[in-house]
């Protein structure tokens, strides 16, 4: 049976146009971990924490209080203007407090506290449509807005925003990102198996919302049966589907559009800038449920994984639910040095599991000390694997060394950035410096000096005006 | 749960299995047949001079570190390549005390005195080499090369070239296998190339730098109408062009720099071969190159992603 399909697979990716990008490296994917396992349904959670920002932009203004009833997707705080999207409650309950909570970022955030009564009570509001292509692009991007939905693969840039193509611009490059180039997350490819259907579906929506016939879909050629369902989801339709190259960072952006488009994103640009509009599997799925069964984005898929979880899993949870919860259904955590929310490459530590599942976090990983290798920085013996690995065509070792010289205008001069900060370059060092650290540090100060600068010019072009 | 707090740090958080310690060692493996070799063609001495480099390079980065309160680099190896290396440029006549002065002076002067590992300037076993032709001659050249089992010639093949000597060369196949004169590590084609293929592997080093170097020097043997096959098997070229100019610290990091400083290593070998005074000029070409490397590196920079050549950043900044 196994053979069968991979066969089939073989046969697929053959016709499949292939694709890659220059630099990059390959990673110790440990993907295996979960990409067996079938997607449990998380246990209803007792709670839910929902931050009023759990996206790029204005944050959402609460329009609940304590102690009232709310139900399950009904909206519960509003979008603080066009780059922001509303809240919605992701279990029905009584909304228990309205404070601000510990956020993925580290940070204290206002938060709307719902204490679940475990009835799943559905809001009127939610009502399925039968057909999109009557509405107006305009239209669907409010049904976009009002769902809450943001970029699922981590960025969670409001998607209607990316949506709403400038005066000037046209979209000629609509790109399905299922590259999920990061190791250990599997999350994108159990619902490209699950929803492949789904999937496409909404990527004819926003084909239709953004008036283009034809629509591209890269995965990466480690994920055979996510490519099989979804070729046999799209090949009646004008979809053309890339086998890519299982190279990391495959499903950064701007790479994705390098090799499907054979286009680059000119520095300090948008995609937009040469005609394409990418968006990651989980988003689309989003999009569909949004404008075909007007649910709000209350729901994704989570891989809880890493060698500190007794037993990884991948799940479906309500936004807002602890990770404490969700690791109870795995059995628990063991030896763990690192909590990360997101991928191993570009996620965020953090130094306790008392956060909540957030729109854009796609993976909870429990890192062993072995797994996430702690070993002291060394003295840089340029090995020069770092200028080979950055796919930015960046020199990682010298912006590395002119930030610990707090050199910027030089980092600045040499590109700085322009690093995307997918930690390739730290990835292959041998010596184990901090590089995408330090580089990081030098963008800070970067961008720091530039608004300076412009303050200045402002204030002297305030001065001048009075004389 | 939930009372213990985890480590916090910046992404990524998980790093390749590639060390310092590693990739020496790597290199080390690479050099065992090249010391087979010698040992077969020069005797045991060839393994004693190694193991006084190997021991007083060892010793002496252990002082440096005592001495400059800094840790101690000895356990990524480098200092053991660097030793071997010193060996491998010596002629197995060498006097123990002539090995054991190169390998304080590459450690001490060119390694340490610079700062240490990634900093040196030059490569130091070339140094070293340099530095101990300069004040011994007479021991480390010519007539200090004593012939390896069955030979009958004289002298090195580029020495017997640049006297003009040519009807005493040795076939290809015994210049390809190490049956003649020359440093302990240098003689065996075959045995270096072995080395090479299992460095290129294991991604310690790419194929770039040593396939450009060996055929820029085919190429101009046949542009001067030399032999190329003998100019590529004679003398240190294997040596030099696979584990000498790859040094990481002192050639350069940036992709297109690496072709030129390759092409560098080749054109100046055979500028000193066949108009220099010495008879053989690896060793001094990839020093010089050595020397070159933050200046390639300068004026090949790679081509960043989406930013377009022609931006004239770069003079206006400087200006201020």
């Amino acid at each position: 049976m196994r053979k069968k399909m991979n066969k089939k697979v073989v046969a697929i990716t053959m016709n499949m146009k292939q694709a890659t990008f220059k630099g990059g490296t390959h990673l110790r994917y440990n993907k295996e971990l979960t990409s067996g396992l079938k997607v449990m349904k998380s246990t209803p959670p007792q709670e839910v924490v929902l931050p009023v920002s759990m996206h790029l932009g204005a944050p959402s203004k609460p329009i609940v209080a304590v102690g009232d009833r709310v139900k399950m997707g009904q909206k519960i705080a509003e979008p603080g203007g066009f780059v922001s999207v509303p809240t919605h409650a992701t279990v029905s309950g009584e909304v228990i407090a309205v404070e601000p909570r510990i956020h993925t970022n580290g940070q204290r955030v206002m938060s709307i506290v719902i204490k679940n009564d475990m009835q799943e009570t559905l809001h009127e509001s939610i009502l399925p449509r039968k057909e999109y292509k009557n509405l107006t692009s305009k239209e669907i991007l409010q049904i976009i807005q009002d769902a809450g939905i943001v970029g699922m693969g981590g960025a969670t840039f409001p998607t209607h925003v990316k949506l709403s193509i400038p005066e000037g611009k046209k979209a000629e490059y609509l790109i399905l990102n299922a590259a999920e180039c990061e190791a250990y997350l599997t999350n994108d490819d159990a619902l490209m198996v699950r929803n492949s259907d789904e999937i496409v579906k909404g990527l004819e929506i926003i084909m239709h919302v953004l008036g283009v016939d034809r629509a591209y879909i890269g995965i990466e050629d480690n994920k055979p049966e996510a490519i099989e369902k979804m070729y046999e989801s799209s090949k009646h339709l004008n979809i053309e589907m890339y086998s890519l190259k299982t190279k990391y960072p495959q499903g950064s952006e701007k790479h994705i559009i390098k090799a499907i488009a054979k286009r680059e994103v000119p520095s300090g640009k948008l995609p937009i800038d040469v005609g394409c509009v990418v968006f990651n599997v989980a988003t689309v799925k989003a999009i569909y449920d949004a404008v075909m069964h007007g649910m709000p984005l209350i729901e994704r898929i989570v891989t809880i994984t890493g060698r500190g979880v007794v037993k990884p899993q991948r799940m479906d949870v309500k936004i807002g639910t602890h990770i404490e919860h969700l690791l109870q259904q795995c059995d628990g955590i063991r030896d763990t040095e690192k909590f990360i929310l997101g991928g191993p490459m570009m996620g965020f530590a953090h130094y306790s599991t008392d956060v909540p599942v957030l729109k854009g976090g796609s993976g909870v990983l429990l890192l062993s000390e072995e797994e996430t290798d702690l070993a002291p920085a060394k003295d840089c013996i340029r090995c020069a694997k770092c200028v080979a690995a950055c796919p930015m065509g960046l020199m990682p070792l010298m912006l590395s060394n002119m930030s610990i010289k707090s050199d910027f205008d030089k980092a600045e001069q040499y590109n700085a950035m322009d690093c995307i900060e997918c930690g390739a370059c730290a990835y292959v060092c041998p010596t184990k410096r901090m590089l995408v650290s330090n580089i990081r540090v030098a963008k800070k100060e970067i961008l720091a000096k530039r608004k300076q600068q412009a303050e200045k010019a402002e204030a002297e072009k305030a001065k001048g005006g009075n004389n | 749960m939930g009372t213990k707090l985890f480590t916090v740090s910046s992404s990524p958080h998980i790093k390749s299995n590639a060390t310092t310690t590693v990739l020496m060692r790597d290199v080390l493996i690479a050099l065992a047949p090249a010391m087979v070799a010698a040992v077969i063609f020069f005797g045991v001495s060839a393994l004693m001079l190694t193991g006084v480099c190997v021991a007083v390079a060892i010793l002496t980065e252990w002082a440096a570190g005592k001495i400059m309160k800094k840790e101690s680099t000895i356990g990524d190896l480098s200092a053991a390549v660097t030793g071997v290396l010193i060996a491998f440029n010596l002629p197995a006549s060498a006097p123990w005390w002539i090995a054991a002065v190169g390998s304080v002076f590459a450690i001490l002067i060119v390694k340490q005195a610079f700062g240490g590992i990634g900093h040196n300037i030059v490569n130091p076993a070339l140094a070293a080499r340099a530095f101990l032709v300069v004040c011994w001659g007479a021991r480390m050249t010519g007539s200090a090369f004593i012939p390896a089992a069955d030979t009958v010639t004289q002298a090195t093949p580029l020495g017997l070239l640049s006297e003009g000597i040519t009807g005493q060369m040795p076939s290809y196949m015994d210049m390809f296998l190490g049956n003649m004169y020359g440093c302990i590590g240098e003689v065996s084609a075959l045995a270096l190339l072995l080395g090479g293929i299992y460095l290129i592997i294991r991604k310690v080093i790419t194929w770039k730098v040593p396939v450009i170097y060996i055929a820029t020097v085919f190429v101009l043997a046949i542009i001067f109408k030399q032999d190329p096959v003998f100019h590529i098997l004679a003398g240190g070229l294997m040596l030099g062009a696979i584990f000498m100019a790859t040094d990481y610290t002192t050639s350069p990091v940036t992709p297109k720099g690496q072709i030129i400083y390759a092409v560098g290593c080749g054109l100046l070998t055979m500028i000193i071969r066949l108009f220099g005074s010495y008879p053989e000029g690896v060793s001094y070409s990839i020093l010089l190159m050595n020397v070159a490397t933050p200046i390639i590196e300068r004026y090949t920079r790679p081509r960043v992603y989406g930013v377009v050549k022609a931006k004239k950043i770069r003079p206006k900044d400087e200006v201020k």
